[in-house]
């Protein structure tokens, strides 16, 4: 098939990455040639303050070298401006008389810097600092001359201030408005600024207009003059007064703009072949001029360059993070507030440390901070997810390290730490190794980094550090998203939820069928999101959907634990952790019998037979005669239990005896993880009900549920969710709750991380609070329930269940 | 389809086709050799690496299959099943096997007794 020609205009960050997304999806769609007016291939341009000042070169912030435009076949033409669209002839002429037909284009043509009308900006000495070319010449400049005035205060002009100051120059800042970076700082945090950056040794004169450039009558700057009469000498000015959407070339082949390029939701201009993505381009009335939404807006045009048709943009929050090293600003969402928000604010002059935190209906919308930005990230995770902060309201201006949340999210001062500090403990990654490889490989993602590097890769208690660094690296450039938006993985563009949505809606019912109803990119997906549909496919379809053995990971196709060396551990199931001497002894026979290595007490009050070799575990289970204790998969695990009242001298009801009961009501329930449960027999609370999934204490007058605790990485207390009077109300309100976790839960989301998406709330409204709902939640898992047999059972009875157990020999 | 092995090798039938399951895999002993892992695809190609990830030696026959790869249970590194190699960022390689499949059997190049 004859492949269509795709031009790009623009070799830029939001035209580049929109082919990099395309290329994902299809890499045979295109021919595709890209033009760009810059003698460069695509580098990353928030990352110039940092050429300018010297601490990074431009082979550093490289991010497609030519040999990736040669590897992808893409034809690129540096130093080449497109000067003309024929839209009738879907052809694009530039400057240097090429033309190319296109049968789609995509407009990726950037913002211009803003001139001030005055007289004499056409004079030698006068810079703007938008691309390599203006950083090269005020580098030259910063070597031969003195002194130097930059024209506004936003964050450009103070990167650009620092960059030459930094560089030996007199840098004094010129800026109309009454304070610095307005658009990014209240007006309390901007005096902080202005203040450290005062002591750095630059000059301030504020609420001043430029009203003429003055010559030496060489054709070079000698000094600005103001409206009020005042003048200021200077060898260099730098204009910074802000950029316009460069719409020059859409607006003379008639495509509508309005400040930007105007694009629909699916980022196409109002000529339907022609696209647009980046900041030459007007969504919704928002023109954005940093790199996050440019990278939404990139995934979403790629999807319908490749025909796919699902990508929806509806547009971003952003943060925004000033690059200049020793001063941290960080803002984001709505930080000025407005009539109907409330704010937070904490001002510690003398330390150098503003925050504001800006609220409206219980819910973050906007955060300014300047001098500690440790948070920074938390606030715009906060931000985004739009959850309701009623709980955390107290404690939400001291950070997240204030809400218990100890030494695992983000919270450490990142900024601070030796490049030596350990990150991920479980792949012994250091902060220096993460900090490298987000500069050195362009890297904007937690995914990335992960891929890279292996941290928070394995147990992921360090994703919120990763987050934090990538902050700390490349500021609003960070794309962190939270699962809830984020796509399953790399083999299709759904989240979890919509995942579970298309699943439940369309009836799919099993793993092709799912794949090819939701255009699956890869032939079998992957270890990441084929466990995940198998779970959703099985929780939604109980019965109906057959459980596909091949997409479950080893643990739970084994059945039984695999060790670093690849033998397997064997946890037989003991009722609420009570034994009897016959099933001591056959554990005790098994372990002599198989020279088991170590038998070994868990936590969970069961024996652990580790080091068995994975042929012998069907003899193994067949010895034994118990059932599974299931120790090795995202189903029910354990129900702890105390002595209770049978023993007892404190106990006030047969604890024991409950946690049997639940153990036999909810054995064999697969759920999206692990599930663990305790029951205590009076508030002393011997089985740890506090850290458990779900956790019951007795009282002398009934039974308390809790519910969300955690043991694992993070510690998490269980909150109270009811309190019930009898032994059948406890298996009913426990299965319901466990339910509702089944049904909504994304895959690998514990109890704790699920609560805290939908709120405590949420799962009262439709458990405790709704009679009828709760009695269908608890039938449908005893109904998915119903199908599950002992799966040690099933092997030992069944030759053709164990092959996965047998050897072959040549 | 020959080893790159100095040593003469030899097909040696060990399985029908239908004796590994599609997007599985079993595990070949052979005299004084290290175990093999014998992979089908859902294409059902059929690969044979030695059965030790070049990471930590973890099993990867005890990996999930997908497409001409296989993620080792331990941490999760992708190997390609077609030569071995570690999938990038990781870097590493393990063995592979020569493989055929004729009228449903499958064969196994490997080093022929004296």
């Amino acid at each position: 098939m004859k492949k269509m020609k795709l031009v790009v205009v623009g070799n830029g960050m939001a035209g580049i990455r929109t082919i990099e997304e395309l290329l994902k999806l299809d890499t045979s769609l295109y021919d595709i040639t890209v033009f760009g007016s810059e003698p460069h291939p695509n580098y990353n341009r928030i990352l110039l303050s940092p050429v300018l000042t010297g601490e990074q070169t431009l082979e550093d912030i490289i991010l497609n070298d030519r040999s990736w435009y040669e590897e992808h076949g893409i034809t690129l033409h540096m130093n080449s401006t497109v000067t003309r669209i024929n839209r009738a002839r879907k052809e694009v002429m530039t400057d240097d008389g090429k033309t190319a037909r296109y049968d789609r284009l995509l407009l990726a043509t950037g913002s211009k810097p803003f001139m001030l009308p005055v007289p004499g900006t056409d004079l030698d000495g006068v810079v703007t600092f938008r691309d390599i070319g203006d950083v090269n010449r005020m580098i030259e400049a910063a070597g031969r001359l003195k002194r130097a005035v930059v024209i506004g205060g936003g964050l450009l002009g103070l990167e650009a201030a620092n960059g030459l100051a930094m560089r030996g120059m007199q840098v004094s800042v010129v800026h109309l408005g009454a304070s610095l970076l307005d658009r990014q700082l209240d007006g309390a945090a901007a005096a902080l600024l202005q203040g450290s950056l005062h002591e750095r040794g630059l000059e301030f004169l504020m609420e001043r207009q430029t009203e003429a450039i003055l010559g030496n009558g060489q054709g070079a700057v000698r000094g600005i003059r103001f409206r009020d009469g005042g003048e200021l000498e200077t060898d260099l000015v730098v204009m910074a007064v802000g950029i316009r959407p460069n719409t020059d070339l859409a607006d003379a082949a008639g495509i509508h703009t309005d400040r930007g390029v105007v694009v629909n939701d699916t980022l196409q201009t109002y000529d339907p072949s022609i696209y647009a993505v980046g900041e030459c381009v007007s969504h919704r009335g928002m023109a954005y001029g940093l790199v996050a939404p440019l990278f939404e807006q990139a995934k979403v045009a790629a999807n319908h360059l490749a025909l796919h048709g699902i990508g929806r943009y509806g547009g971003s929050t952003t943060s925004t993070k000033l690059k200049v090293t020793g001063i941290d600003v960080f803002s984001a969402g709505e930080f000025m507030g407005g009539a109907d928000t409330e704010a937070i604010t904490l001002a510690d002059p003398v330390g150098g440390v503003y925050k504001k935190l800006v609220i409206r209906d219980d819910r973050l919308i906007g955060a300014c901070l300047y001098g500690d930005t440790v948070d920074g990230a938390w606030y715009f995770r906060l931000i985004r997810e739009a959850k309701s902060i009623g709980e955390l309201r107290e404690n939400l201006m001291f950070g997240e390290s204030s809400i218990g949340d100890t030494g695992h999210s983000g919270e450490n001062s990142i900024a601070g730490m030796p490049d030596t500090t350990e990150i991920c403990g479980c792949n012994g990654v250091c902060k220096g190794t993460i900090v490298k490889a987000i500069r050195e490989k362009g890297l904007f993602t937690v995914d990335e980094v992960k891929k890279h590097t292996k941290a928070a890769s394995s147990c992921g208690s360090c994703t919120g550090l990763v987050e934090q660094i990538l902050i700390n690296c490349i500021g609003g450039a960070a794309d962190i998203k939270p699962k809830s938006e984020k796509a399953i993985c790399a083999c299709a563009d759904y989240t979890h939820g919509e995942l579970r949505k298309a699943i439940r809606e369309q009836h799919l019912t099993s793993i092709p069928e799912t794949m090819r109803f939701l255009e699956w990119r890869s032939p079998d997906g992957c270890a990441t999101c084929r466990p995940a549909l198998n779970y959703y496919l099985m929780s939604t379809w109980p019965g109906e959907a057959r459980d596909d053995t091949q997409s479950r990971l080893i643990n739970e196709r084994a059945h039984a634990n695999i060790q670093k060396d690849g033998t397997y551990s064997v946890v037989p199931r003991m009722w609420g952790g009570v034994t009897s001497p016959s099933e001591l002894r056959r554990i005790a026979d098994v372990a002599d019998k198989y020279h088991v290595p170590m038998v070994k007490v868990t936590g969970g009050q069961r024996i652990d037979l580790l080091g068995i070799r994975k042929e012998d575990l069907p003899a193994v289970w067949k010895d034994l005669d118990m059932p599974s204790g299931h120790a090795y998969g995202k189903s029910l695990r354990t129900v702890k239990t105390c002595v209770g009242k049978e023993f007892c001298r404190f106990g006030t009801q047969d604890s024991t005896g409950m946690g049997i009961a639940l153990e036999k009501d909810l054995v064999g329930m697969w759920s999206p993880h692990k599930v663990k449960l305790a029951v205590s027999g009076c508030p002393r609370n011997c089985a740890e009900s506090g850290i458990k999934d779900i956790g019951i204490i007795a009282v002398d007058s009934g039974w308390e549920l809790y519910v969300g605790g955690n043991g694992g990485i993070k510690t998490e207390v269980a909150q109270f969710f009811v309190k019930v009077q009898t032994h059948d109300d406890v298996l009913e309100y426990a299965g319901a709750f466990l339910q509702l976790y089944r049904e909504e839960a994304f895959y690998l989301e514990r109890t704790c991380h699920y609560l805290s998406r939908v709120g405590l709330e949420h799962a009262k409204a439709r458990v405790v609070d709704d009679a009828a709902n709760r009695a269908e939640l608890y039938a449908r898992l005893r109904f998915a329930i119903s199908f599950e047999k002992d799966p040690w059972a099933e092997r030992v009875e069944q030759a053709s269940a164990r092959r996965e157990f047998e050897n072959l020999t040549a | 389809m020959n080893t790159s092995s100095l040593q003469q090798s030899v097909w040696v039938s060990i399985c029908g086709i239908d004796d590994i399951p599609r997007l599985g895999s079993r595990v070949v002993h052979h005299q004084g050799h290290a175990p093999i892992a014998v992979f089908r695809a859902s294409d059902d190609h059929v690969f044979a690496l030695v059965d030790r990830c070049p990471h930590q030696g973890g099993p990867l026959s005890a990996g999930l299959v997908h497409g001409h790869a296989v993620t080792c249970p331990l941490h999760s590194w992708t190997v390609c099943l077609e030569d071995g190699q570690a999938q990038a960022p990781d870097v590493g390689c393990v063995r592979k096997v020569d493989v055929k499949v004729e009228a449903g059997r499958v064969f196994l190049g490997l080093p022929g007794g004296s």
